[in-house]
């Protein structure tokens, strides 16, 4: 069964904490991808740039185009990872994994319906 | 448990709406900096247990206020309070949460706050120092060490602005469509001035510096989000990403200035620079050029250069073109020159700017950037005088060197043809 574990945390909050701190978190997720991948496959994951570089395109005949995200929000989708695991107790507990390594947003853990990884998928 | 400091970023990054809120309720710089004060020691007091609330800025509003108020209280000896009036106190604060949830308050509230610090009378070191203070919250010493002055010059530096920022008035209407444009404008130059501060700084300065770059990244971030439509705004950004990419490549061992065209580009931040050029893409489509968005597309120009032999400098000659258009200045001009050098070679680039002369007579990349299209044109003698001109009017000791540089080529030169 395949999960998409969705990151969400406060971007300015995120863009405040020191860099060193942000460093010691990314060496902690990855390590928790070790930790993860004992139980799951990880497939792609990545990382969002920044709100204010979205675009939105809103639904229509002829499609308004607005600068910045779909919806304002406290918290933001900063990132996700696809993962491949047997049991749904084992998607919670990468998602736990990697909540762990933050006091504060959240992990989404959603499940796949579809999942197509594309003609040249790396 | 993670030990990193959420905490702290969690104030850090609430603290301009805080303060934005605060100020319109208090009306007093210093009374909503005191109430700040006081909310983010509460909330270093119960969120280490609790973690950060869902919405920090609500919390520290309703907390900083409702602080304050008591101490108003406990001034007057209003103590003891017929229990309906803390009832109705209760009220204000719901009728007061449902308000923070509309954004278009805070946005103004937001930028209220930073416009203050940017009152026309206030020399531009002391719009920047206030706006560190005020908005981004650094501590009075660590701006004292950004601006290499001591605590108690920038202590008085701020106090003396803030003063003259009371006595002008801070404006609280609601402004209308053609103010807030100005004040954006004005808060845009704010920032930009607060960026250079940081990156003109070479030699062992430049270090210490660097957090005047971030906290003006940081800034340029914020207007966008409250301004995400607009393409100057982009460009304000775009223009600092794409610049402050090269960071690490501008400065050598002994912090001396690299030239774009020297510099090693696997040094540049490509983090920075993709993102840069997507604002640019955006800005571009709203088809309203102006100064910040031609800046930062003559930047993306660089960017997207992997050597410098592959940089388009017919395009960055009609950037620079369409910006003299816009904002012409004798320094824009000199800037053209040097695309002009490149693109059509030295003699154009000096027909261009010789006219310029008596303009900057007092600009020491005037005199740099002849010297160095003299030097290209193989009349030293006379590329020796500009330079030493330049030299005279060197304002660090990293442009001296550099055009010292230039000298000791020319006089290798003139040995190897003498």
């Amino acid at each position: 069964m395949r999960y998409a574990l969705l990151c969400y945390n406060s971007e300015a909050m995120v863009s405040h904490l020191p860099k060193a701190d942000e460093e010691a978190m990314m060496a902690r997720v990855r390590a928790a991808e070790v930790k993860i991948s004992e139980r799951a496959r990880i497939g792609p994951s990545l990382r969002l740039m920044p709100t204010t570089a979205a675009t939105t395109v809103k639904a229509g005949d002829d499609p308004l185009i607005i600068d910045g995200p779909y919806a304002e929000t406290k918290e933001q989708l900063l990132g996700f990872w696809i993962i491949e695991c047997e049991t749904h107790e084992d998607a919670i507990e990468a998602g736990r994994l990697l909540a762990r390594e933050r006091e504060v947003g959240a992990i989404e853990v959603r499940p796949l319906l579809a999942f197509n990884p594309g003609d040249d998928a790396p | 448990m993670s030990e990193l400091d959420w905490i702290g970023a969690a104030l850090a990054s609430a603290r301009p709406q805080v303060m934005g809120a605060l100020l319109r309720y208090f009306r007093d710089l210093d009374q909503a900096e005191e109430a700040f004060q006081e909310a983010s020691l509460r909330a270093l007091k119960t969120w280490p247990s609790k973690g950060p609330p869902r919405d920090p800025a609500a919390w520290l509003i309703f907390v900083g206020r409702n602080a304050a108020l008591d101490r108003v209280r406990r001034d007057q000896r209003l103590r003891e309070l017929p229990p309906e009036d803390q009832l109705s106190d209760v009220e204000d604060a719901e009728a007061d949460m449902a308000e923070r949830l509309d954004n278009s308050h805070y946005r103004d509230d937001v930028l209220r706050l930073m416009f203050v610090c940017c009152q026309p009378e206030l020399p531009a070191t002391q719009q920047i120092a206030l706006a560190l203070r005020i908005v981004s919250g650094l501590t009075v010493k660590e701006i004292a060490r950004a601006f290499i002055v001591s605590d108690a010059a920038m202590e008085q530096r701020i106090t003396r602005a803030k003063r003259r920022i009371a006595a002008a008035g801070i404006p609280y209407a609601v402004p209308d469509a053609a103010e807030r444009a100005e004040r954006v404008g004005a808060v845009a130059a704010m920032i930009y001035l607060l960026f250079n501060e940081g990156y003109a700084a070479s030699g062992g300065e430049a270090h210490i510096r660097r957090p005047l770059c971030e906290e003006a990244i940081r800034l340029a971030r914020l207007l966008l989000a409250l301004f995400p439509g607009e393409p100057e705004i982009m460009g304000l950004l775009a223009l600092l990403l794409l610049q402050d990419a090269r960071a690490a490549a501008r400065l050598d061992g002994h912090g001396e200035i690299i030239l774009l065209e020297d510099q090693d580009r696997n040094l540049w931040d490509r983090d920075k620079i993709a993102e840069g050029l997507v604002l640019v893409a955006k800005a571009i489509r709203h088809r309203n050029a102006g100064p910040y968005q031609l800046q930062a597309a003559i930047a993306a120009a660089h960017a997207r250069a992997a050597r410098p032999e592959e940089t388009d400098w017919n395009q960055i000659d009609s950037l620079y073109q369409m910006l003299e258009r816009l904002d012409p200045s004798p320094v824009v001009t000199l800037n053209r020159a040097v695309a002009v050098s490149k693109a059509c070679g030295p003699e154009a680039a000096l027909a261009l700017i010789r006219p310029l002369a008596p303009k900057l007579q007092g600009y020491f990349h005037y005199f740099g950037v002849t010297g160095a299209l003299l030097m290209q044109l193989g009349h030293a003698e006379e590329a020796r005088i500009a330079f030493d001109r330049a030299i005279a009017l060197a304002r660090t000791p990293a442009e001296a060197t550099h055009i010292r540089m230039h000298l000791d080529r020319l006089a290798v030169q003139s040995r190897a043809s003498g």
